[in-house]
């Protein structure tokens, strides 16, 4: 068999890794660095890929990359606990391995959006593909014209990432505006769901990328109001998931439409997008 | 490479120098043809229409193992992919099929278990001198003497089989049994003309799929989905019994401390093909899973690799317990266009 064999995954040991929500379904994120270090150098991602991460004896998921590489030789994954994989995953702790193949998928085109600003809207889970492109766009504040994060979940229970908003609202180029559907004692931000706060946040689409990331439903709305505040097609990006085997465009099941999410995706401008006839099924 | 003339006395002599060396050849199991291995002695007999599973399972078995592991262990133990491997009797149909196939696993990242084990089998192809009753090979590309795919081709001419080496591994094969072969003259190519020609005027069933591939989108919410996927049960024979079906899914098998990672053929005809781990599914119903099927082989595969990923080789019409048929979906889909 030859050296290169895509399906043979690599392994990284967990240096950290902590709840950002509890409940059923709780999302735990896990900081892991290669245990070769042949492979630790090797290794290069961009904003907006994933990677197959697992554990032997159990299987693989598709988790999004949830780091910038601007931050480190790390990779942060958070993993919702679901389905075997995702629950064999919370069960390791720090030191323990995973098995890492990667990364897939196409990117974020976020060099083209030098001189540009970015409006990331986030749902509950769907901010772990986002949180790239703030970390990036923090890294890199004088390219960006400015970054303004929505993100909004269920409940403040219900959002990650918690302990990083803090620092962005001291920033002038940098805003974050928070949401969650249902009032709770003590939350001083906002009430409703994310496409309405976006729609009176107002945000103007002249020289600005909108990214999108969260429940079907809700990118559906999303992309709905973007178009109401005049956003153009090819300003609009999200990112897409579907069940994977393989990530590398063989097992077949994650196709919309004739776009394999895990190869032509999980990246697509909503001019392709809108031609995709189960992007959203 | 020059045409070469086998007389059919000379069959179970030629059979002899490949049998025993992990040749396999369609052979009767129960009711149906099934490539099996020919061992030394047995002479496989060339009159059949086609065998009921094709041998894409040569270069992509049902279940394989990716690799093995000690749980608890990082250390992976690649498997051995077995040796050359001679596959004779493979219908142009299904040979074609796996250069189809082939492109997919070539696609960016090349798949070792595939593009390996593909690489040790030599392809002996026997041109159809008689159609099946829903063959319709000639409407997507193919012929009954294609030699796509194939290292060597035979036609049978009656009193003997017409060899034409398609590749290297042809000749070679032909090389092994020059003692036997004489050089074809006028006659025989005049001959094998005219049978071929005459197979492809027995193919009764057609499809016209000019428009097909750049209209199907259009047809997104069309009726014709319900209806023509309204009898089927789900089963997946169209796509295990489908020579160019290559999807599978890839699980863990764990017996106390000894575990391997294997993958196998799965079929976007199951519900748990594209189930989300929360419940949602993209393709719900069998409506959307026959659309899919269908948009896979005639739209979104000819998109990708220029190519119909359907070789005509009927399985799906002949063996679907609910008569549902490939051909009939096309016409329905062209009249819809």
């Amino acid at each position: 068999m030859t050296a290169e064999n895509p399906y043979i995954p690599n392994f990284a040991t967990i240096e950290d890794s902590w709840y950002e929500t509890g409940g059923d379904r709780c999302i735990k994120t896990f900081k892991v660095v290669f245990t070769d270090p042949a492979v630790r150098d090797g290794w290069s991602h961009k904003p907006g890929q994933c990677a197959m991460i697992g554990v032997l004896g159990e299987g693989e998921s598709m988790i999004s990359i949830s780091c910038s590489p601007t931050e480190g030789k790390f990779l942060r994954f958070s993993v919702m606990k679901m389905g075997k994989v995702t629950q064999a995953l919370h069960k390791l702790e720090t030191g323990d391995q995973i098995s890492v193949r990667g990364p897939y998928g196409n990117s974020f085109p976020i060099d083209e959006w030098q001189g540009k600003k970015i409006l990331t809207i986030g749902g509950g889970i769907g901010q772990a593909p986002l949180r790239p492109i703030v970390e990036y766009v923090k890294a890199n504040r004088d390219k960006y014209a400015g970054l303004t994060m929505i993100y909004g979940a269920r409940s403040s229970g219900d959002l990650c990432f918690k302990g990083e908003f803090d620092e962005m609202s001291k920033c002038d180029d940098l805003s974050c505006h928070l949401t969650i559907d249902i009032e709770e004692e003590g939350w001083s931000h906002n009430v409703g769901f994310v496409p309405q706060m976006l729609l009176d946040l107002n945000p103007s689409p002249e020289n600005t990328i909108a990214v999108t990331c969260g429940p079907p439903i809700m990118i559906r709305f999303v992309l709905e109001n973007l178009k109401k505040l005049g956003f153009s097609d090819d300003q609009i990006y999200t990112t897409l998931e579907n069940r994977m085997k393989c990530g590398i465009g063989k097992c077949g099941r994650c196709n919309a439409g004739g776009m394999y999410v895990c190869k032509d995706g999980p990246v697509f401008n909503y001019s392709v997008l809108k031609n995709i006839p189960e992007a959203f099924a | 490479m020059s045409a070469m003339l086998l007389s059919k006395e000379k069959w179970p002599q030629f059979v002899g120098k490949f049998a025993g060396k992990n040749l396999w050849a369609p052979k009767l199991e129960g009711e149906a043809m099934r490539f099996s291995p020919v061992e030394e002695g047995e002479t496989p007999l060339l009159e059949f229409s086609n065998t009921r599973i094709p041998p894409k399972s040569a270069a992509f078995p049902q279940t394989e193992t990716m690799f093995r592991f000690q749980l608890g262990n990082q250390e992976i133990k690649l498997p051995e992919l077995g040796e050359e491997m001679i596959l004779m009797g493979i219908r142009p149909c299904d040979a074609r099929a796996m250069s189809i196939v082939e492109k997919l696993f070539r696609w960016d990242y090349d798949d070792p278990y595939y593009l390996e084990r593909r690489n040790l089998i030599t392809l002996i192809g026997l041109a159809c001198n008689e159609p099946g009753l829903n063959c319709f090979c000639s409407s997507v590309g193919g012929a009954p003497d294609s030699t796509e795919g194939l290292d060597l081709l035979m036609v049978d001419l009656g009193d003997s089989f017409l060899m034409e080496a398609v590749t290297p591994k042809g000749e070679a094969v032909l090389k092994e049994a020059e003692d036997l072969l004489e050089k074809a003259g006028s006659e025989a190519l005049k001959s094998r003309e005219a049978i071929t020609a005459e197979a492809g005027s027995k193919i009764r069933r057609t499809v016209d799929h000019k428009g097909i591939p750049e209209g199907l989108p259009a047809l997104w919410d069309d009726p014709l989905w319900a209806r023509v996927s309204a009898s089927c049960i789900g089963c997946g024979t169209c796509t295990y019994l489908c020579p160019t079906c290559h999807c599978f899914d890839i699980q863990d098998e764990v017996e106390g401390f000894e575990a391997r990672r294997c993958r196998m053929w799965d079929s976007c005809m199951f519900e748990e093909y594209s189930l989300h781990t929360s419940g949602h599914n993209p393709r719900p119903t069998r409506r959307e899973r026959t659309r899919n099927r269908i948009n896979h082989k005639y739209n979104y595969y000819v998109d990708k690799f220029d190519v119909i990923a359907c070789v005509g080789c009927g399985r799906c019409i002949n063996l679907c317990p609910v008569n549902i048929d490939i051909v009939e979906i096309l016409r329905q889909v062209k009249e819809a266009l």
